[in-house]
C-alpha cells in the first residue's frame, strides 16, 4: 500500500512540484523557535480569511444587491434560509474579528521591528492587503442598506466630492448616479463579492511567498539565518514549521474558535459595536439617524478627520480632515524607513520607543473611542490632541529611534 | 509582559473621562423573559391585535408562531383575521402611501423593531403615553414628544395626564420633572397593564430574532465541544514541543 | 542538537494524539459543514410559496381541462366523460404500466382510472420524460397522431404519449405514467392539491 501511495506521490512530483513544495514551506522551513503570543495572529487572519470566503459565497445565494430588496433579503437569511443567521452572524462577526485580528498582527510587527530590513516588502504588502480588507469593510457594510449602511457610505462619498476640481465628476463617476443609490448598491456589490475578494486571495497569497523567502522575524528581532548548522546549514534556532508550529496554531485557532464562537452564539451585536442598532432601520434616504459612527474599526480614523476644525494654508478643514484620515492610515507603510534604532525588537530598544508607542496605543484607543461618540468641544480638543500623539510617534520616529538608548541584542534567540 | 498589563490598566481607565452626555429620560428595565412562551404567546394576542392593524412585522411568517408553543391550527383559529394562509407573512393591508398620509408618518415595521430600539425604550415607550390636547392625535408621550401614533392601549390603560413640577437637580439648580398620573383608570390595574406591555415586548424581542433560543442552545453545544478540542490541541502541542524545550 | 532532527517515527502517545484530534477535527468539519449544506434546502418562502392549492371545481365541465400551478408545476385537472373513461379499458394493452405498479401515484390512486373520483384525473402536466409540458389532445384520430389515438395527451419534445389517465404508451422516450400528486377533495367541489388530507395541509 504504502508502495503504490510512494509511487503515486513519483508520478505527480514528475508533473507537479508537490512534495518540494510540501517540504519547503511545512517540514523544512525553519522558523525562529522562541514565536511568543503574539505570532498567533498570522494564522488567524487565514482562518478569518476562509471563514469571510465561505459565509460569502452562502450569503450570496440569497442576497439580494438591490436598494428595495436588500434589507429585506439579509431578514429574509436571519429568517427563512435554515441556518442562515448562524451564516450571517459567522459572517458579520468576522468581520470585526477580522480587523481584531489584522490589528494585532501590525502590532506585533510594530513591537518587534517586523518592518525592518529584510522585510521592508513583506511590511508594504501587508498595508495593501490592509487596505483591501478597509475597502471590503465598507463595501460591506453597505449591503444590508440600512440606516448606518446608507448614511456611513455618504459621509464617505461626500469626502470624494469634496475634492477640489475633479471632485464631483469623480463622485458620480464612482456613484453611477448623482446620489448615493441602487447604482452604487449593486456596484459596490460587485466589488465586494469579486473585485476585493481576488485581490485580497492573491495579496495574502504573495505576503507568505514574501515571508518564506525572508524567513520570519522573532520577537529578539534577530535574524536566525545568521548561524546556521555548519553541516546540515539549518539555522540552530529555527525548528522545522510542520509539525511544530502547524500543532501550536491549531491550538490557537481552538482558543481563537472559543472566543469566536461565543460572540457568534451568546452576543452577535456585540453590545452594537459589531452589529449597529441603527442598522436595523432600513435606509431612509430622507432621514439621518440621530447619531451616526462607523463600525468600531474605523472610528480611530474618522475621529482624525472630525478633529479638523479649521481652515489652514488657504484650504479648507474639510480638506484637511480627509488628508489626516488618509495619511493615518498610509503613514504605517513609511514605518521601515522611519525607525532608525539599531535595534529592531521592543525588548532592546530604550525607554524612548517604549513611551512613544505606549502613548500610540493609547491615542488610538482614545481616538477609537472618541469616534463612536457625538462631537462636543471638549471631545473635538481631546481628538486634536489625540491626533497630535498619533502623528507624532510617526513623524519623530527617526529622531527618538536614534538617539534611544538601546541594549545590544543577543546573538541567538532567548526564550 | 508585564508592560502590556500596564498599558491594558491604562486603557481601562481611558474611557471613564467622559461620561457627561445630556439629561435623558431614563429607561424602565424591560422584565424580558425569552423563555416563557405563555408570556409569548399573551405577547402574540397583543401584537395580533393592536399593533397589526397599522403596523406590519413583514419579515415574520405566522407560522414560525410554532416557536413559541402554537399549533399551527392555534396560529390559523386565534392569531390570523386576514383570511391569510398560515405560512404567509405578517402584512398589513394598508399601503405605505395611505398611512403616511393618515398618520404624517407610515408606521414602522415591527420585525426588528426590538433590534434597534431596544426592550427597554419599548417598554418605557408604551407605558409614557399622555392625554395631551395640543397634538393631532390627542395623544403624546413622555419618551417620544409629539410621536404620532395615538395611545392604543388606553382602554386597557386608562387616560394619563402630565403634571410639571420644578425640583432641585442637587448641583443648584432647577430641573423640570414631568409625572404621569392616572386621570380615568382603563380595564387593566397599573401592574396588569405593565405586565401586558412586558408581555408585548417580550414576544417583540423574540420577533426580532426568531432564531435566538436556537442560537444560545447550539452555542452552549458548539463550546462545550470547543473546549473537548482544546484539551485535545494543548496535549498535542505539548507533547510535540517537548522536543524543543 | 534538537530531537527533531533524528527523524524518527511518532510515538504511541503522540500517535494517539493525532489520532483523537483528527477524529475530533473530522466531527468538527461535519458540523461546520451542515448548516451550509442546509442552507440550501428549499428555504420558509419556498415552503410557503409550495403550500398547498385549493381548487373550486364547480365549473369543470365535462371533458375540460383546468390548469392550476403548484409548486411551480402545471396541475391538470381533468373532468372525463363516460366516452372518455371507456377508452382506458381499451388502452390497457398499448400502454407500458395499465395497472400504475410503478409509484407514479399516491396510493389511493393507484386504480383503474388513476383518480379518486372515476371521472377527475389530477395529475402533474409534466413529460415523465425530460420534464416538458404535455399537450391536451382530445381530437379522435387526428392526421398526425394516426388512426389509432382516443384521445390523451402529446409532448411536443419528444413526442412521449400519454393516455386519459396520463398512462404512458409502450415505446415512446418517456418510461413512466405521469405523476399524480396528492391531493384530497375537502367538499364535493372544493380539491386540495399538494396534501393528502385537511390534516395535513
Amino acid at each position: 500500500m504504502s508502495k503504490r501511495l510512494a509511487s503515486m506521490a513519483d508520478w505527480i512530483d514528475a508533473r507537479f512540484p508537490m512534495t518540494s513544495t510540501w517540504k519547503a514551506h511545512l517540514t523544512e522551513y525553519y522558523a525562529p523557535k522562541n514565536f511568543n503570543f503574539w505570532y498567533y495572529f498570522g494564522s488567524l487572519a487565514v482562518l478569518v480569511l476562509v471563514n469571510q470566503l465561505l459565509t460569502g459565497i452562502f450569503l450570496t445565494m440569497n442576497y439580494k444587491p438591490d436598494a428595495s430588496m436588500a434589507f429585506a433579503s439579509v431578514e429574509y437569511i436571519m429568517r427563512d434560509v435554515d441556518f442562515g443567521w448562524l451564516i450571517r452572524y459567522m459572517h458579520s462577526t468576522g468581520a470585526s474579528m477580522f480587523f481584531v485580528v489584522v490589528y494585532l498582527h501590525m502590532f506585533r510587527g510594530m513591537m518587534y521591528g517586523s518592518y525592518r530590513k529584510p522585510r521592508e516588502l513583506l511590511w508594504l504588502i501587508g498595508m495593501g492587503i490592509f487596505f483591501v480588507l478597509m475597502m471590503l469593510a465598507f463595501t460591506g457594510y453597505i449591503l444590508p442598506w440600512g440606516q448606518m449602511s446608507y448614511w456611513g457610505a455618504q459621509v464617505i462619498v461626500s469626502m470624494i466630492g469634496a475634492i477640489p476640481v475633479i471632485g464631483e465628476t469623480l463622485s458620480n463617476w464612482i456613484l453611477g448616479d448623482f446620489m448615493l443609490s441602487d447604482a452604487a448598491l449593486n456596484r459596490f456589490f460587485a466589488y465586494h463579492v469579486v473585485t476585493l475578494p481576488v485581490l485580497l486571495v492573491a495579496l495574502v497569497f504573495i505576503h507568505i511567498v514574501a515571508l518564506h523567502e525572508v524567513g520570519s522575524s522573532n520577537p529578539d528581532g534577530i535574524e536566525i539565518k545568521a548561524i546556521k548548522d555548519p553541516v546540515t546549514h539549518i539555522p540552530l534556532d529555527g525548528i522545522p514549521f510542520h509539525p511544530y508550529y502547524t500543532v501550536k496554531d491549531i491550538f490557537g485557532v481552538v482558543v481563537f474558535l472559543i472566543i469566536f464562537c461565543g460572540i457568534i452564539f451568546f452576543m452577535p451585536e456585540m453590545g452594537g459595536y459589531f452589529l449597529e442598532y441603527n442598522n436595523f432601520i432600513p435606509a431612509n434616504t430622507l432621514q439621518t439617524p440621530d447619531h451616526i459612527a462607523p463600525v468600531w474599526y474605523f472610528t480611530p480614523y474618522y475621529s482624525m478627520l472630525r478633529a479638523v476644525t479649521v481652515n489652514f494654508l488657504w484650504v479648507d478643514a474639510k480638506i484637511w480632515g480627509i488628508v489626516l484620515m488618509g495619511g493615518s492610515v498610509a503613514i504605517f507603510a513609511l514605518l521601515p524607513w522611519l525607525d532608525r534604532s539599531p535595534v529592531k525588537s521592543i525588548r532592546y530598544k530604550g525607554p524612548y520607543f517604549k513611551i512613544a508607542l505606549t502613548l500610540f496605543v493609547i491615542s488610538v484607543f482614545v481616538l477609537g473611542w472618541l469616534g463612536t461618540q457625538s462631537p462636543t468641544p471638549l471631545y473635538t480638543l481631546l481628538a486634536q490632541i489625540f491626533t497630535v500623539i498619533y502623528f507624532a510617534f510617526f513623524v519623530l520616529m527617526p529622531w527618538y529611534s536614534k538617539i534611544d538608548k538601546t541594549r545590544p541584542e543577543p546573538t541567538r534567540v532567548t526564550g | 509582559m508585564r508592560k502590556i498589563k500596564y498599558i491594558l490598566c491604562i486603557l481601562c481607565l481611558v474611557p471613564l473621562v467622559g461620561f457627561a452626555s445630556g439629561p435623558e429620560m431614563k429607561l424602565d428595565r424591560a422584565p424580558i423573559r425569552p423563555n416563557d412562551k405563555l408570556s409569548l404567546q399573551r405577547g402574540a394576542h397583543a401584537f395580533v391585535n393592536y399593533c397589526l392593524t397599522c403596523h406590519s412585522a413583514e419579515y415574520m411568517r405566522y407560522n414560525r408562531l410554532r416557536d413559541i408553543g402554537l399549533s399551527e391550527s392555534q396560529i390559523r383559529d386565534n392569531l390570523i383575521f386576514t383570511g391569510q394562509k398560515v405560512g404567509e407573512l405578517m402584512t398589513v393591508a394598508m399601503t405605505k402611501k395611505e398611512a403616511s398620509q393618515w398618520f404624517g408618518v407610515a408606521p414602522p415595521d415591527l420585525s426588528v423593531i426590538a433590534r434597534s430600539r431596544g426592550p427597554d425604550w419599548l417598554y418605557t415607550y408604551l407605558r409614557k403615553f399622555y392625554r395631551d390636547e395640543s397634538t393631532a392625535t390627542g395623544w403624546n408621550n413622555l419618551l417620544f414628544d409629539k410621536v404620532a401614533m395615538p395611545h392604543v392601549l388606553f382602554e386597557l390603560q386608562g387616560v394619563q395626564s402630565v403634571t410639571v413640577k420644578t425640583a432641585d437637580d442637587g448641583h443648584g439648580g432647577e430641573q423640570e420633572i414631568k409625572e404621569l398620573e392616572v386621570e380615568k383608570p382603563g380595564t387593566l390595574s397599573k401592574a396588569e397593564y405593565d405586565s401586558y406591555v412586558a408581555d408585548l415586548v417580550n414576544f417583540l424581542v423574540y420577533v426580532g430574532e426568531p432564531a435566538a433560543a436556537k442560537r444560545v442552545q447550539l452555542g452552549i453545544i458548539v463550546m462545550l465541544f470547543l473546549f473537548v478540542l482544546l484539551g485535545l490541541t494543548y496535549a498535542l502541542k505539548k507533547e510535540y514541543w517537548k522536543d524543543i524545550h | 542538537m534538537a530531537d527533531f532532527e533524528k527523524k524518527q517515527e511518532p510515538n504511541s502517545r503522540r500517535r494517539f494524539l493525532i489520532a483523537a484530534t483528527s477524529v475530533a477535527g473530522g466531527i468538527a468539519s461535519i458540523g461546520v459543514a451542515t448548516p451550509f449544506v442546509m442552507s440550501m434546502l428549499p428555504s420558509e418562502r419556498a415552503k410557503a410559496a409550495g403550500a398547498p392549492v385549493e381548487v373550486n371545481i364547480s365549473k369543470l365541465e365535462p371533458g375540460m381541462l383546468l390548469l392550476v400551478e403548484w409548486r411551480g408545476k402545471v396541475v391538470w385537472i381533468l373532468n372525463r366523460t363516460p366516452e372518455m373513461l371507456a377508452t382506458l379499458k381499451k388502452l390497457d394493452s398499448e400502454v407500458a404500466d395499465p395497472t400504475s405498479k410503478k409509484p407514479q401515484q399516491p396510493q389511493y390512486a393507484q386504480n383503474a382510472t388513476r383518480s379518486i373520483k372515476p371521472a377527475l384525473l389530477v395529475v402533474e402536466g409534466v413529460c415523465t420524460h425530460l420534464g416538458c409540458s404535455p399537450v391536451y389532445r382530445k381530437d379522435i384520430a387526428p392526421a398526425d397522431l394516426g388512426a389509432d389515438w382516443l384521445g390523451g395527451f402529446f409532448c411536443p419534445c419528444h413526442g412521449s404519449k400519454f393516455d386519459l389517465a396520463g398512462r404512458v404508451y409502450k415505446s415512446v422516450p418517456a418510461p413512466t405514467n405521469l405523476v399524480v400528486p396528492p391531493h384530497t377533495y375537502l367538499s364535493d367541489n372544493q380539491l386540495l392539491i399538494g396534501a393528502d388530507s385537511k390534516e395535513a395541509a
